[in-house]
């Protein structure tokens, strides 16, 4: 097997080629300019993954959303489950930039975080 | 509750009609469609205070048209809305064009005009020198001048307000019947305002009003004229309002310093069939371009901002149609008022009281009316003085919201406060969002103060009232789905 | 009214005039930073997503998160940022120094005076007026910087199924971010035969979602005339469209993204002389533009992709501010000039014998391109670059010869677009 694949890991977008027999996680990758070019490749053969971001409610109507992230590469299949959830919840500052909003979303062992400081 | 006179159309002739009628003892009520008054003919409009020697003086609008000129000013000490008399340069381009503005010149004179020059190049360049070096002559008429036709109605309407005259916006008629001395005007949400007399002053509807009504069938079509806005910071601004010699239809293509210091050039002219087409067309652009690049220096379409295109309520024949209907009673009709309407407006206000009593309003001036519209402060024309002393009293003074037009929160309020609660409204108001970023950064905050200000939630709010709802909903009412 | 000085001021507090007012604090020089809004961080506060600060954080931080470090830098350092001031009027004293009219909250009308100025001002969004976009005017057609804020700032949704006009980084990321809304997004509607926006936003904002990109067309029409109600999209036959292939799409939401465009409104008012081929000012490789000790950095100077550049962009700027206020002399420069498959260079004068990057916005396509400099005519340096894309800025690192007259740079090889 061969695929083609464009790594979005930065902003440089290697043009990757992934060649495997059976198991993609096993595959050769090339034009990768960097370690992460690979790892890419794999996971998105096997596991494709996404940092989420979005905002939630916040109780505070002068700034009434904040923006949070997943802590990691969230799996793909599992993002609209996530926003679904993460629109309906409400937040109250004091909230630190990093601070746990959500703990194991979705089970996934991946925390949702602040990606902002709100006093 | 009957009305002793109820005007149809809150545009500039309903607008200058309630001012002018808002100075008797009687009850009276505007009513119009739209969520705020303007919405119509009047606020896409090229603002222009017309010289008066378009037309010969025989005519009613040309009548109207001098008077409405001459009383512009006065108007403006006491009520407020930007405008200038930057005068009126009339540019011909060949010797052939020249002999048109000659004529255009005695046509003035004969309309007893005051000041008018007849100039040569060199004069000509001297006045406006971002005319094109190839200009062969002019006509100069310093009685024209510029306007923000919006605010000049929210300013008529205001003072109307001051004085007692009730405002309905959102409120449509659709049929009218006089029965037992009154006119029952039926509503569309099937509400019923009863009143004495009527004004039809429903701009491009006032056909279907008239005939809704049992009066005159007449037709109002459509004409189009398309307007491209250029940037403050554009170099082609002159400093008085460039006509091209007109033609058989049309004045022109003009060249337009607004009050607010940008630069309009347009109109088209185009009849439509859609009394709500006012879609802008990429060609008509390249034309606009062409034309008007032709006679100021300077023009360049890496400038325009934004593009609008109103309609112009045309009527059968060449005049005004100011007149008591001939078919029902108590029935005046103002249709057709098209430019110069904007300039006459001042006059036919005035015409049409004037007709009302003849049709035998009794009208009995107020002891107590009132002249002037209390100020609505721009922070960016006052002085440093001015503004602080505004800001100490309240610090909304000191909060620029649209940077592009400098306007502060207060005016945003002050906006709200008078009424105009949508984004258009606001923005007419203010200018908030008029500028080259179009409302791109502000227009966010500007919801929020309308939201607070008028209490309706932000998903309500609309740009222009009925449907035109500028938000979905809150963030979390749609299901994500993927 | 009350009057401040200060050593520098900095006009605009997003990640430019952030990291620069660190500088400048940590340097010793009193430093202000003005801005707007009430918040510091610029327009990265309102762009959620990630991939900024790979090269500056080594890091891949979120728009706020990126906010919230260059904010802390120029905080720590001692810099003084005054939000919620706006600057209405700039003027030039007699002794060289500048005044700046300001607009505070908490100063109400206030003057700022200062030795030096740094305009990172950032830029703003083209709009469907300027592109002249025909149609009827309703309710829901939007920047796409607009319904960002109104999303992410707000909490608001601006429609329920939209078409995105140019296919440039704020575009694409505007797809994702409103499908993840839960909006529908019809079609992405580019005008060039080429996408405007990084490769991999197209990757993850559209082929993750199965958005069509529409190259090489046009948005001709918009209909509803009170809310959108759908648009003609029209594909580009040599440069004109071909309306016999024109098809409709219903939707009621038309955001563009059509370009950026540097702010130098206030600059101007400084004589600064802009740069047509960037809409910034012409700066020299100290960032100082024409007039003296008038400095600007950032998205205000020339767009950039990466908030990264920006900031070390302006660090370097920065540090001019830094020498200059120390005493040194504007040295005597060498003008600095692109050829046509290059639509500009950053900067166009620059100091012979000292190394110094300069930056680039290429013009063409190319999978393998050269990049050239020319010292008086002769190729003095030369790199190969894999990718050449309009959305990707080039940088260039190069000493100029002590000897050199006039500098040119040129991308060979490629199509021209």
């Amino acid at each position: 097997m061969k695929k083609e694949l464009i790594c979005i890991s930065c902003p440089q977008g290697c043009r990757l080629t992934a060649e495997y027999a059976a198991d993609p996680a096993q595959a050769e990758v090339s034009g990768n300019r960097c370690p992460r070019g690979k790892t890419y490749a794999i996971t998105e053969l096997t596991d494709p993954r996404r940092v989420v971001t979005a905002v939630v409610p916040t109780t505070d109507s002068a700034r009434p959303v904040l923006p949070v992230r997943t802590s990691e590469p969230f799996p793909k299949g599992k993002i609209a489950e996530l926003l679904n959830e993460l629109y309906k919840i409400k937040v109250t500052p004091p909230i630190s930039l990093g601070e746990v909003i959500q703990k194991n979303a979705l089970d996934t062992g991946i925390d949702i975080i602040s990606a902002e400081n709100r006093n | 509750m009957v009305y002793d006179t109820v005007i149809v159309g809150a545009g500039v002739t309903g607008a200058a009609t309630a001012w002018q009628l808002g100075r008797y003892n009687i009850k009276c009520a505007v009513l119009d469609k739209a969520a705020d008054c303007g919405f119509g003919v009047s606020k896409a409009n090229s603002g222009i205070i017309h010289g008066g020697f378009h037309h010969s003086v025989t005519s009613l609008k040309a009548k109207l048209e001098v008077e409405g000129n001459l009383m512009i000013d006065s108007m403006q000490h006491a009520l407020h809305f930007p405008y200038v008399r930057t005068g009126i340069l009339v540019a011909a381009f060949s010797e052939e064009e020249m002999q048109t503005v000659e004529k255009l010149y005695h046509r003035g004179l004969g309309n007893g005009l005051k000041g008018l020059e007849l100039c040569s190049k060199e004069r000509t360049l001297e006045l406006e020198p971002k005319l094109q070096d190839n200009v062969v002559g002019s006509f100069y008429a310093p009685n024209g001048g510029t306007i923000e036709p919006y605010r000049y109605v929210f300013a008529l309407m205001e003072n109307a307000q001051l004085n007692g005259v009730e405002f309905k916006r959102n409120t449509k008629v659709v049929s009218g019947r006089f029965a037992d001395g009154i006119w029952h005007l039926e509503c569309e949400d099937g509400s019923v305002v009863k009143s004495r007399y009527v004004v039809n002053a429903a701009g491009l509807f006032a056909d279907e009003l008239s005939k809704a009504c049992g009066a005159e069938e007449f037709t109002i079509r459509p004409r189009k004229g398309e307007e491209y806005l250029l940037d403050r910071t554009s170099d082609a601004r002159p400093s008085k309002v460039i006509f091209p010699v007109p033609t058989k239809t049309s004045k022109g293509v003009l060249v337009i310093p607004t009050p607010g210091g940008t630069t309009m050039i347009g109109p088209t002219a185009d009849m439509v069939d859609d009394k709500e087409d006012a879609a802008t067309t990429g060609e008509h652009f390249d034309k606009i371009l062409a034309m008007t690049q032709n006679m100021v220096k300077g023009v360049s379409r890496r400038d325009v901002i934004t593009a609008f295109a109103g309609l112009r309520p045309a009527i059968e024949g060449d005049d005004f149609y100011i007149a008591p209907s001939e078919k029902v009673p108590n029935f005046i009709q103002a249709a057709g008022i098209q430019s110069p309407g904007l300039t006459a407006s001042p006059a036919i206000g005035v015409y049409i009281k004037d007709l009302l009593k003849k049709c035998g309003l009794e009208l009995v001036e107020k002891s107590d009316i009132i002249y002037e519209n209390p100020g609505h402060p721009e922070v960016r024309n006052l002085s440093d003085e001015q503004v602080q002393a505004l800001c100490e009293k309240d610090e909304s003074y000191s909060r620029i919201v649209c940077r592009c037009e400098q306007i502060t929160e207060a005016e945003i309020i002050d906006a709200v406060r008078c009424g105009h609660t949508t984004v258009d409204g606001v923005k007419f108001h203010t200018r908030a969002g008029m500028g080259r970023c179009q409302g791109g950064f502000c227009s966010a905050k500007i919801l929020e103060i309308i939201s607070r200000e008028s209490g309706i939630p932000m998903q309500e709010l609309t740009k222009r009232g009925a449907n035109s709802r500028i938000m979905a909903g809150k963030l979390g009412t749609l299901e994500v789905k993927l | 009214m009350k009057n401040i000085s200060c050593d520098v001021l900095v006009v605009g507090a997003g990640a430019a005039g952030l990291c620069a007012g660190s500088v400048t604090s940590k340097h010793g020089l009193d430093t202000i930073i003005i801005d707007r809004e009430d918040q510091p961080g610029g327009i990265l506060k309102q762009c959620i997503h990630n991939g900024f600060g790979l090269r500056y954080f080594k890091e891949e931080l979120t728009g706020p998160e990126y906010a919230c470090r260059v904010a802390k830098l120029a905080a720590d350092a001692g810099a003084k940022i005054m939000t919620g001031t706006t600057a209405v009027e700039a003027k030039k004293n007699a002794d060289g120094s500048f005044t700046f009219k300001v607009f505070s909250q908490k100063e109400k009308v206030c003057y700022i005076s200062s030795k030096a100025v740094l305009f990172t001002t950032g830029c703003r969004e083209r709009t469907r007026g300027n592109i002249i976009t025909p149609g009827t005017r309703p309710a829901g057609v939007f920047t796409a910087g607009a319904a960002q804020k109104l999303l992410n700032i707000s909490g608001y949704l601006p429609g329920k199924c939209a078409v995105i006009v140019g296919s440039g980084d704020i575009g694409l990321i505007m797809a994702r971010r409103l499908k993840w809304c839960g909006i529908d997004v019809k079609a992405v509607v580019e005008i060039m035969r080429h996408p405007s926006g990084l490769t991999r936003n197209i990757v993850q904002c559209l082929d993750d979602f199965g958005i069509p990109l529409y190259l090489g067309h046009s948005v001709t029409n918009i209909y509803g005339k009170e809310r959108v109600e759908a648009v003609d999209i029209t594909p580009l036959a040599d440069g004109k469209p071909d309306f016999s292939k024109t098809f409709k799409v219903d939707c009621d939401t038309l955001l563009f993204s059509v370009g950026l465009v540097p702010e130098v409104e206030l600059a101007k008012q400084l004589e600064v002389k802009i740069n047509p081929a960037t809409g910034g000012a012409f700066v020299d490789d100290d960032y100082e533009t024409t007039t003296p000790m008038v400095f600007a950095s950032g998205n205000g100077l020339h767009v950039h992709d990466l908030v990264d550049f920006v900031s070390e962009e302006s660090e370097r700027a920065a540090g001019s501010i830094c020498r200059r206020l120390s005493g040194a002399k504007n040295s005597d420069k060498v003008p600095v000039t692109v050829e046509k498959t290059l639509k500009y260079v950053v900067p166009t004068q620059a100091t012979r014998g000292e190394k110094q990057s300069f930056y680039f916005r290429p013009l063409i396509v190319a999978n393998k391109a050269t990049l050239e400099a020319r010292a008086d005519g002769k190729i003095i340096k030369k790199r190969l670059i894999p990718f050449v894309r309009p959305a990707e800025m080039l940088e260039f690192e190069l000493e100029i010869p002590a000897e050199c007259k006039e500098m040119e740079f040129a991308l060979t090889g490629g199509e021209l677009l």
